[in-house]
């Protein structure tokens, strides 16, 4: 307790020169500061509360630390002063039950791994209460024996895990429409998380069915009420897709496909069915209504898009980000999310001005293939309107659109696959809000 | 392409005489599954297109009219045009000034499509309740409000593939160019 009072008398004493301590770092107009910054001076702790220091006057025993708490539960739950956190399911349609999506907190959450509750979801007829022990996983149509899964012989096989991210086609969405939409990050883009998936290749299962030559794509069907399905090519589904059982260590949970989903590395997350029961190999796709009427984007020209499967190079800044304050002046760190369904991130710039000049973020470490990197850079903010904006470019070399970019190239009919780079606006009082540069 | 035969894996590895290979092989592709007949999965296997074979049943929009007026309309309107789910069947046109209203007639590419979703997934608060014969009654009826067929139009397997969406040649298939 004395130290860190000495080191916040020390960040007192050390705000009125920050201007001078920093000004050889600047990067990039409007503040950015290098991020060699973040090794020296260990901005860790510097929230949106920032420089003043929040610590509180009280310094006598704190109750609990005098009497024992209680004891081991059977499944940890989050503390009750975190119980904010949380999706966003909206109210119920009862026109369309149990349909809908919720979207995953970002701006509240650190790190790369979305905890199982958090994770977003999208359901097209409610969350099934499947009993693994009633539920059958079968292959058919062109293979040499139709074969029929029970849960217990699925945990006997061998399985692996992948740490990648899910992003639903229609995330982001609302920022093709005219207006800036006046959200936050979560209700904005908040149908991107990630995990560790654990299961069985799907090429194994598909090889001991005895795939026939003629074959081209497998259709993948969930046993919700509205057995929704998809059509995948058989190429991807031999590459690297998992039947998977476990997410980030325990069985998946229910909303994200007990006991048995797909997961379709870098594709547009509805494909990755969840709930599955069925996989069926045919020459052609099967032309559900979840890849013709829906999922499928109109360009200017009216022709549409069908399997539009991967997720482009995507960013987005979590921190600031929307109706968050900024309560004071000084150093900030600006962070979010980047991922790409075409590998890992290879870079992420951020800008304060709008786009008119960039600095490069520092990524974590975890920046594997197809999940989620966590960048940052320091930024010094003096009360001057910024326009903060990230953009990343993958390991294939794709560079994340502006969204003047996106909308020429896919017209205002789209709504799927918007990916292009998104701005906050901070005004001079610190308000934080979404805009269109 | 994936075209791996366990049995014949396994002999090779026998006769190989590599007794740790078949172990290996044991390991990695256990085999648990139970071999099943197309028969068996008849309830299960709900893919109705253009390569599956769809059910045998038919309906006109003369009987699927009564239909869809008690367990469709409540949602999709009256005359499909989007009732209070917001969800329109009939009308619009892809060629439209404005943002084209996209329904059943005016966007969806194939009419398979409507056999196999509405089997599957209608009505939304009770799906798989229609028998074969009611979803060809009640696919024929939007059908019709399309204009797409007169309302004695027999619609079975064979006649609904081979009616021709005014859609079809729409869409661009973006598989090939991942």
């Amino acid at each position: 307790m004395s130290s860190r009072k000495t080191d916040a008398s020390e960040a007192r004493a050390t705000t009125p020169t920050l201007d001078s301590a920093t000004a050889d770092l600047v990067v990039a107009g409007n503040g950015l500061l290098s991020r060699r910054l973040l090794l020296g001076l260990g901005l860790g702790g510097a929230g949106l509360s920032a420089a003043s220091g929040a610590l509180g006057a009280d310094f006598s025993m704190p109750a609990w630390s005098k009497q024992p708490g209680p004891g081991p539960s059977g499944y940890g739950q989050p503390s009750r002063f975190a119980a904010d956190i949380q999706r966003d399911p909206g109210r119920a349609n009862p026109l369309y039950p149990g349909g809908g999506a919720s979207r995953t907190p970002l701006h509240q959450l650190r790190g790369t791994i979305t905890p199982n509750g958090l994770h977003f979801e999208r359901h097209h007829a409610g969350v099934p209460e499947i009993d693994p022990a009633a539920h059958t996983l079968f292959i058919n149509g062109l293979v040499e024996r139709p074969l029929a899964f029970d849960y217990e012989s699925l945990l006997r096989y061998p399985m692996v895990s992948r740490t990648q991210f899910l992003e639903c086609s229609g995330n982001s969405g609302a920022l093709f429409r005219d207006a800036a939409v006046d959200g936050t990050a979560q209700s904005i883009n908040g149908l991107v998380s990630c995990a560790e998936w654990t299961g069985i290749p799907l090429s194994v299962l598909l090889d001991e069915a005895g795939v026939s030559p003629e074959a081209r794509w497998i259709s993948a069907v969930g046993a919700d009420a509205a057995s929704m399905g998809r059509s995948i090519p058989l190429n991807k589904a031999v590459d690297d897709v998992l039947v998977a059982l476990f997410q980030n260590g325990e069985p998946l949970r229910p909303e994200q496909g007990y006991p048995v989903r797909l997961f379709v590395p870098g594709w547009e997350g509805n494909v990755s069915v969840k709930w599955l029961t069925q996989i069926k190999l045919s020459k052609e796709p099967s032309q559900f209504r979840d890849e013709t009427s829906k999922y499928t984007d109109t360009l200017a020209d009216r022709s549409s898009l069908q399997f539009t499967f991967p997720m482009g190079v995507k960013s987005i800044i979590t921190s600031p980000s929307g109706k968050m304050q900024l309560r004071t002046h000084g150093l900030y760190q600006v962070e979010g999310l980047a991922w790409s369904g075409a590998g890992s991130i290879a870079k992420v710039e951020i800008s304060a001005d709008g786009g008119a000049t960039w600095a490069e973020a520092a990524i974590d470490a975890q920046a594997g293939d197809k999940s989620l990197a966590r960048f940052r850079l320091p930024w010094r903010w003096q009360g001057n309107p910024a326009q903060l904006i990230s953009r990343a470019t993958d390991s294939a070399g794709n560079l994340q659109p502006t969204r003047s970019q996106l909308l020429s190239e896919k017209g205002a009919l789209a709504f799927y696959h918007f990916n292009a780079q998104q701005c906050w606006a901070v005004s001079s009082n610190g308000e934080v809000k979404n805009t269109y540069v | 392409m994936s075209n791996f035969k366990p049995t014949l894996a396994l002999a090779l590895c026998f006769t190989l005489s590599a007794p740790l290979a078949v172990a290996q092989q044991i390991l990695e592709s256990p085999q648990l599954g139970n071999t099943v007949t197309q028969m068996e999965l008849s309830e299960l296997d709900l893919i109705a297109s253009e390569e599956s074979v769809l059910p045998a049943g038919s309906g006109t929009a003369f009987q699927g009219r009564e239909i869809y007026a008690a367990k469709c309309a409540s949602c999709h309107g009256a005359e499909g045009l989007g009732g209070a789910a917001n969800q329109p069947l009939v009308g619009g046109n892809m060629r439209s000034e404005d943002a084209p209203i996209r329904t059943v007639g005016s966007y969806w590419p194939h009419a398979s499509t409507l056999f196999d979703y509405v089997r599957r997934a209608m009505p939304a608060n009770a799906p798989k309740s229609l028998s074969n014969t009611e979803v060809y009654q009640v696919i024929a009826y939007v059908l019709y409000m399309n204009g797409l067929i007169d309302q004695y139009k027999v619609i079975n397997a064979e006649t609904l593939l081979a009616l021709k969406m005014p859609n079809a040649g729409g869409f661009v298939d973006m598989s090939a160019s991942d």
